[in-house]
């Protein structure tokens, strides 16, 4: 790709995100068939959800809970009575001719979560699966488009940001973050892959020190973190040249091609922004009383934000660390396994062996997905580990070696030390004696230190942790050569 | 007055199609319920809020628990075409 980044000095770019979630209810928004993913097609639908004239939807209890749950880890506040409306569009997704959603009063507002404010918080329903086939031996457009109603009508809450990001991959770091913060509440799947989280960006320039924003693109279909990055850099290039040429950004929206990395215009007549939205006379207005309120504040864990703020301040984790372990929702969980299961380990030395040594070595043994709760370590074996090695029990080297007996077959570290003799070595006289040899076997190298040349004392300390199988401590072993060769 | 142009488009955006007769009739019909519509906004209806819904009920909620969907046969009995366990329709990209 030919990236001009100069453009940069003379636009900055505004953008906003525009996310669906569906919400991991058992059944649908408004009827009481079963939510499913990958079953076979129209197993799951009824008179409501396949629009048969007189049949009455009735909101889901649930799908309201988890979505005040969602609102309120967003910090917003939430509508004392909010309607549902009608969005009318005739597309075969649709059978009722509209979409069930909210318009003017939102189930909630003005949220915020870290650097971004939430304009809006609101429910709606899915749209039913297309799948669209081409006549046989017939060239794109004369096909037919197969209809699944499986999807149609599960719960969806609607979030919508300001437009407070200025970059891509900042874009796509807050979208994780609002991910973990929804998978923590365990309200969804949010699945990017499978669908059950989707963004859409909507992406603009203005000049740089500018006040108004310039003409916006909507951008779809971004189905990963990745792409999502890649599809609002390859928009702020396509907008940077039109500037550039003096020409006019057009209001559209654009489609994102994963395969080829290209935004193709959706056609606007199609896509008509006309959708004469009115109140749902069949439903009656949500208004949240208190008892529904407290329940949904009662039963959120502890948020990514500030579970950070608790890892740097109580557990004194340095910043990237707090911040790798409060936004990666499993690690975190497994971390606080591990933390729970240590016995006054020092909370820094487990979340180190957590972040570096286990990540690192789940990845080398390319278990499944270097997931480390699917991993044979246990949490309670990382943190017994960590122990040993913060009270010298044995040496980072040997705790390597045990780590990398977990990984492959699981276990405990206890038994593991003993079982290869790995404990640390205690008996000093045995390693002054191991140190004695290596100064001998290497009197070149024991000369060069003798002399001042501290980076000859490699070969040295190597000697010693090959004949002691890593078990001897790296700084013991050090001061014992200085001393060896009356450096002391 | 709702011109000939804005009842093409709301007859557009409804999927309908109208003969000149209709057109016209429509026309005059739309126009009637807007001016309705003036003769109400006329009124002083400070303090009044803006009526959605008719019955005095909110919050009528549904428990999360599944019901028995139909079966598929049942579902795609009044399906114009299908293929496969899915209605058929023609490609809305066609």
């Amino acid at each position: 790709m030919t990236t001009e980044n100069g453009w940069r000095q003379r636009y900055e770019p505004v953008i906003g995100l525009e996310i669906h979630v569906q919400l991991s209810t058992r059944t649908k928004m408004f009827c009481g068939c079963e939510l499913s993913f990958g079953e076979q097609p129209n197993l799951h639908t009824c008179p409501i959800c396949l629009a048969h004239p007189g049949s009455l939807p009735v909101t889901n209890e649930q799908a309201v809970r988890y979505a005040l749950q969602i609102a309120l880890a967003l910090d917003c506040e939430i509508a004392p009575r909010s309607i549902f409306h009608r969005k009318n569009y005739f597309y075969p997704d649709n059978p009722k001719a509209y979409q069930i959603s909210q318009y003017d009063i939102p189930l909630a507002t003005a949220g915020r979560l870290g650097d971004v404010r939430i304009h809006r918080v609101h429910l709606e329903e899915d749209a039913a699966k297309l799948v669209h086939v081409s006549a046989s031996g017939r060239i794109h457009g004369s096909g037919s488009s197969l209809v699944d109603f499986n999807r149609g009508g599960t719960p969806l809450v609607e979030i919508v940001t300001e437009p407070d990001l200025d970059d891509p991959a900042t874009a796509r770091e807050w979208l994780q973050l609002l991910r973990t913060t929804i998978k923590q509440i365990g309200v969804s799947d949010v699945n990017m892959e499978e669908g059950s989280l989707r963004c859409d960006a909507n992406v603009s320039l203005r000049p740089v020190g500018a006040d108004a924003l310039g003409v916006k693109a909507e951008l779809k279909n971004m189905n990963s973190f990745r792409f999502l990055e890649r599809g609002i850099n390859a928009e702020l290039e396509r907008q940077a040249a039109l500037l550039d040429a003096e020409e006019q950004v057009e209001q559209e929206t654009l489609h994102f091609d994963p395969r080829s990395g290209e935004l193709t215009p959706l056609r606007s007549k199609e896509y008509a922004h006309d959708y004469r939205y009115f109140p749902e006379p069949d439903l009656v207005p949500l208004a949240p009383t208190e008892a529904m309120l407290s329940e949904a504040r009662e039963s959120l864990p502890e948020l990514p934000a500030s579970r950070r703020e608790r890892y740097l301040a109580e557990l004194e984790l340095a910043d990237k660390q707090a911040t790798q372990l409060a936004f990666d929702a499993d690690l975190g969980a497994y971390f606080e396994a591990a933390l729970a299961a240590a016995d006054g380990t020092t909370p820094k030395v487990i979340a180190n062996w957590v972040t570096g040594e286990l990540v690192a070595s789940l990845r080398e043994a390319k278990a499944d997905d270097a997931d480390p709760a699917s991993s044979r370590v246990s949490p309670d074996a990382l943190a017994k580990l960590a122990g040993m090695v913060e009270r010298k029990e044995i040496s980072t080297g040997a705790a390597r070696r045990v780590l990398a007996t977990l990984v492959a077959e699981g276990g405990d570290p206890t038994r593991i030390v003993e079982r290869e003799g790995l404990g640390q070595l205690d008996d000093s006289g045995e390693l002054e004696a191991i140190v004695a040899r290596a100064v001998e076997s290497d009197p070149e190298a024991a000369a060069r230190v003798r002399d001042g040349n501290m980076k000859a004392i490699g070969p040295l300390v190597g000697f010693v942790m090959r004949e002691t199988k890593g078990r001897a401590d790296g700084g013991e072993v050090t001061r014992l050569i200085r001393e060896r060769l009356g450096l002391g | 007055m709702i011109d000939r142009e804005q009842v093409l488009h709301v007859a557009r955006l409804a999927r309908l199609e109208l003969s000149e007769a209709e057109l016209e009739r429509m026309s005059e019909e739309l126009s009637g319920i807007l001016e309705h519509l003036d003769r109400i906004s006329a009124l002083d209806l400070d303090g009044v809020d803006p009526t959605s819904h008719v019955v005095a009920l909110e919050n009528v909620l549904r428990a999360d628990v599944p019901w028995e969907s139909l079966p598929r046969e049942r579902a795609l009995e009044q399906a114009p075409d299908r293929d496969d366990g899915a209605f058929r329709v023609p490609s809305p990209q066609a």
